[in-house]
């Protein structure tokens, strides 16, 4: 029974990561039809950025979490401005070919500059743990479930209640209609990319003390792509339940099951969901309209 | 002879009613237009004889066979083409290819044969080429036939995209809007085509008009559509003038 | 400017647009013979170079020709090398049988991926095909039996018929005929209604499907045909890197190979062949160039950063999409056209007409 709650709290922890990447996937994909290949890499980027602030700079855990939050979003919304508004409405391909090519860049960019040794992230949480029972629950995870929780209760504030949130979901339902009842829809793709790049900083950040950082952190975006098929693609909730979902089967796997198991189970479970149900789970099914 | 005939088609997406219920019947060697201010469900009744839609009651039929639950591929097999609304051409492929794919309801040849190029693939290639170069000059298209079609201005894609559907060799050829985006002159040559289309070819055919002038001009009868319901259904001048069909399209 | 004059249909249907291009291609099918004599340090190279044109040419047809973009096409290569190597070395099979039967397997591989791949579009696909791939390397990795796990497998030199191409320069002409041989077959299909079936389904599933083409069909061959070149592709390749190893067949390489035609130039078959070129020379001129940076303020130590390699090929990437996604088969269309029409080029040509977001959902 004890290891069962000590897996489910895990698994929970690992799911949010999870989760928050697809959740930078959704709001990009919903607004500009993107699919950011790059995502992960963006996380690892956030995590890098924290990482140089506290050991490099000497900056306290929450200054240096909040710096790379900002720098990190400022550079997704340059990177819209610059980049990919160019590939708006361009071939699938085209910008799946890009996004992946932008990853490249940012592992080369990190490798140069922070080096391809493996870090680690001192933070409040690190190796601190409360027993509960017979549950270890580690201060780690739980600052990425509540860190997660606080997220996404602020961002589904901000969606609903804040005009310019109001305004991002006109423009990501329909543009053209959006441009015309005089919102900026260029700058609210460049504040979705921000959202969306934070987000991934964030999800890097609370990752970090987990999962030691190194240039290929961003292959975790695999797995949240995995997370945001699983929930339809278009759906924030769906992303989330989609991550939890991942991070758990994940952990069970890897107790219960033959070795190995564990790194593709994702990958089978989302082989299995879009063979049975090619629109993710809670997707509409969509089709081109003649 | 009635060649389709569409028995209470009725099809919901989601809460809504696209069509609730339409029944007509397309004679052999007619002109039948459908009218309908927009989303009276012209197009999805197209999708629906296309097979691209299943309907969620109603039955349709094809030279007496049920086609309801046929696949949407082994539609062009049984003699019916169409065009789109907003021209689906394969954009990335000449003029000469576009039309040749409109062969591909005729292909004999086999996945090996066509890997070795065998001779009798050659013939083969060589006869669906006749059959489109028919194509080609009963519609006047010999100039554009190596011009890729992204080069082409938009009333000469509406023709080709006419020209690829009368490539399969149809019985009943579904025409959506061929008039939309063309400008006057375009639409009296396109009128005439459609004419010469049934008396030449002797095709029968289906259309979705908005443009009054061609809608008098070709058919021989009119099926007058609002909310998913067929509210008259006659000559013309007789669906032209009935009292629900002034209502739909002015209101009040 | 060059007129072509047709005087029948048959004209249309050969390999070759008229007798200029065919005896260019003899020319170069010369050169291609008396190269190892001219460039004998390189033979084993370009090797490699003919290699990539197999796989080019095998993700050309499903990308370029049938739109579906595979993020998995090193687990096809690797699926076949491994296959190829258990039948040849493991169970004692001639090269002819293993490698057709490792095609076999592969183009299996392809139609077991393709099935769940026909109810999804665009990204979907993209992502099932990345899945697949990270599975199919974890398998390489654990299925100690047959693929030697992480200790990897050493492979032999081809022999066929008896004679051995343990040489550079026989493997070479190995792979070289390979390579004729494949695209042969391959623009044999795109000259004939397949070709064309696919094309379409690129362009416009939906019209497609309204002139009969049964969609879920074609594009599961696709998917068999392009896995089955990727077959032969990896048996070469195993011979060629001579050990195998898990590692080897991974995402990167995926990604290399879809570098390859999106840089050669989408939807064309020389594309695939110019993008094998580069892919392949890069390296070496990558390395060539670092040697030539002065040590001006560690510059030098700079660029010889190992990280930096990856980077650069993003940047590559990067900068073909956004300034010409045609790639180099586009560029020099276009250069060709340039001097055709010398002076009265005009540059609105080739330009792409604006996007905006085009909705591929329903609403």
């Amino acid at each position: 029974m004890d290891t069962i709650l000590q897996l489910l709290l895990n698994g929970l922890a690992v799911g949010c990561i999870y989760g928050l990447v697809a959740l930078g996937f959704v709001l990009i994909y919903k607004a500009t039809e993107l699919v950011n290949f790059a995502q992960g890499d963006l996380l690892m980027l956030g995590a890098f950025t924290c990482y140089m602030f506290v050991v490099w700079y000497g900056l306290g855990y929450w200054a240096a979490f909040a710096l790379a939050i900002a720098i990190v979003a400022l550079f997704g919304a340059a990177l819209d401005a610059t980049v990919l508004r160019r590939v708006i409405g361009q071939p699938q391909f085209a910008v799946v070919m890009l996004t992946i090519g932008l990853g490249a860049i940012f592992r080369s960019f990190a490798s140069i500059t922070w080096g391809s040794e493996i870090y680690t992230l001192p933070t409040p949480f690190s190796a601190r743990a409360t027993r509960l029972g017979g549950v270890t629950v580690s201060h780690e995870y739980v600052s990425i479930i509540v860190g997660t929780v606080v997220l996404c209760a602020a961002l589904y504030a901000f969606f609903t209640y804040t005009r310019v949130g109001v305004a991002m979901q006109a423009a990501s339902q329909n543009q053209l209609a959006a441009y015309y009842m005089g919102i900026p829809v260029k700058r609210m793709f460049s504040l979705i990319w921000a959202i969306s790049a934070g987000v991934a900083a964030i999800a890097g950040v609370l990752l970090a003390p987990v999962s030691l950082i190194d240039i290929n952190l961003g292959f975790i975006g695999l797995k949240a792509f995995a997370a945001a098929v699983l929930g339809g693609f278009g759906s924030i909730p769906g992303a989330l339940v989609g991550g939890l979902t991942i991070g758990l089967i994940e952990l069970f796997a890897g107790a219960y099951l033959p070795h190995g198991v564990k790194d593709v189970a994702a990958y089978v479970v989302l082989l299995v969901v879009l063979a049975v149900r090619p629109q993710g789970i809670f997707g509409a099914v969509g089709r081109k309209k003649v | 002879m009635t060649l389709l005939e569409a028995d209470n088609l009725a099809i919901n997406f989601g809460g809504i009613t696209a069509l609730a219920g339409v029944s007509f019947e397309v004679r052999a060697g007619e002109v039948l237009t459908i009218i309908g201010p927009n989303g009276a469900g012209k197009t999805t009744i197209f999708n629906l004889v296309s097979r691209i839609y299943d309907p969620t009651r109603g039955r349709l039929s094809f030279c007496g066979e049920d086609i309801t639950r046929v696949p949407p591929h082994e539609i062009a097999r049984r003699g019916i083409a169409r065009t789109f609304q907003n021209i689906e051409l394969f954009e990335h492929a000449t003029v000469l290819q576009n039309l040749l794919l409109g062969r591909h309801a005729h292909k004999r040849s086999r996945f090996v044969e066509e890997l070795l190029f065998l001779p009798r693939v050659r013939a083969l290639e060589l006869e669906h080429r006749g059959a489109v170069e028919k194509v080609i000059d009963f519609l006047d298209l010999q100039p554009y036939r190596d011009s890729l079609i992204v080069n082409l201005p938009y009333g000469v894609r509406k023709v080709v995209e006419m020209a690829r559907a009368l490539c399969t060799q149809p019985k009943l050829l579904l025409l959506d809007e061929p008039s939309s985006g063309l400008s006057v002159e375009e639409t009296e040559e396109m009128a005439f085509w459609i004419q010469d289309i049934r008396t030449l070819l002797g095709i029968t055919v289906l259309m979705v008009e908005h443009d009054m002038s061609l809608v008098s001009a070709v058919s021989d009868r009119v099926v007058a559509l609002n909310y998913g319901l067929v509210i008259a259904a006659g000559t013309p001048r007789d669906v032209q003038a009935h009292p629900d069909v002034v209502k739909a399209y002015l209101g009040g | 400017m060059r007129f072509l004059f047709k005087t029948s249909y048959a004209q249309e249907l050969g390999l070759f647009r008229d007798n200029v291009q065919r005896n260019w291609y003899v020319a170069l099918f010369a050169a291609l013979l008396v190269l190892p004599r001219v460039v004998p340090d390189y033979v084993g190279d370009i090797s490699l170079v003919f290699i990539y044109g197999l796989c080019g040419l095998s993700l050309m047809v499903l990308a370029g020709y049938t739109g579906l973009i595979s993020l998995g096409h090193a687990a096809f290569l690797g699926i076949g090398a491994y296959a190829h190597v258990f039948f040849a070395h493991d169970l004692q099979l001639p090269w002819i049988v293993s490698v057709a039967l490792a095609c076999v397997i592969t183009a299996a591989a392809g139609v077991l991926v393709g099935l769940p791949a026909l109810r999804m579009t665009g990204v979907y696909l993209t992502i099932a095909t990345l899945a697949f791939a990270l599975i199919i390397q974890e398998i390489f990795s654990r299925w100690d039996r047959v693929t030697g796990g992480l200790k990897g497998k050493p492979v032999d030199k081809p022999v066929l018929f008896g004679f051995s191409f343990a040489s550079e320069l026989a493997f070479y002409f190995l792979c070289l005929a390979v390579l004729i041989g494949a695209l042969w077959l391959t623009a044999n299909l795109l000259r004939a209604p397949t070709g064309r079936a696919w094309v379409a389904i690129r362009d416009s599933e939906i019209a497609a499907q309204s002139m009969g083409v049964n969609v879920a069909v074609y594009k599961t061959m696709a998917f068999a045909y392009s896995a089955a070149l990727m077959g032969v592709a990896g048996a070469l390749f195993a011979h060629k890197i001579s050990f195998l190893a898990p590692d080897i067949f991974s995402v990167l390489l995926s990604i290399q190979l879809l570098l390859m035609v999106v840089v050669g130039g989408l939807g064309s078959l020389h594309g695939a062949l110019y993008g094998a070129v580069f892919v392949a020379i890069l390296p070496v001129l990558i390395s060539q160039a670092r040697d030539a940076v002065p040590a001006w303020h560690g510059l030098d130590r700079f660029v010889k950063q190992p990280g930096l390699e990856p980077g650069l090929f993003g940047l590559i990437l990067v900068l073909f999409i956004l300034f010409e996604p045609l790639g180099i088969y586009g560029r020099w269309m276009k250069v060709k056209l340039y001097f055709a029409m010398f002076p009265l080029y005009k540059r609105a040509t080739f330009k792409r007409q604006k996007a905006y977001m085009r909705s591929e959902r329903l609403r």
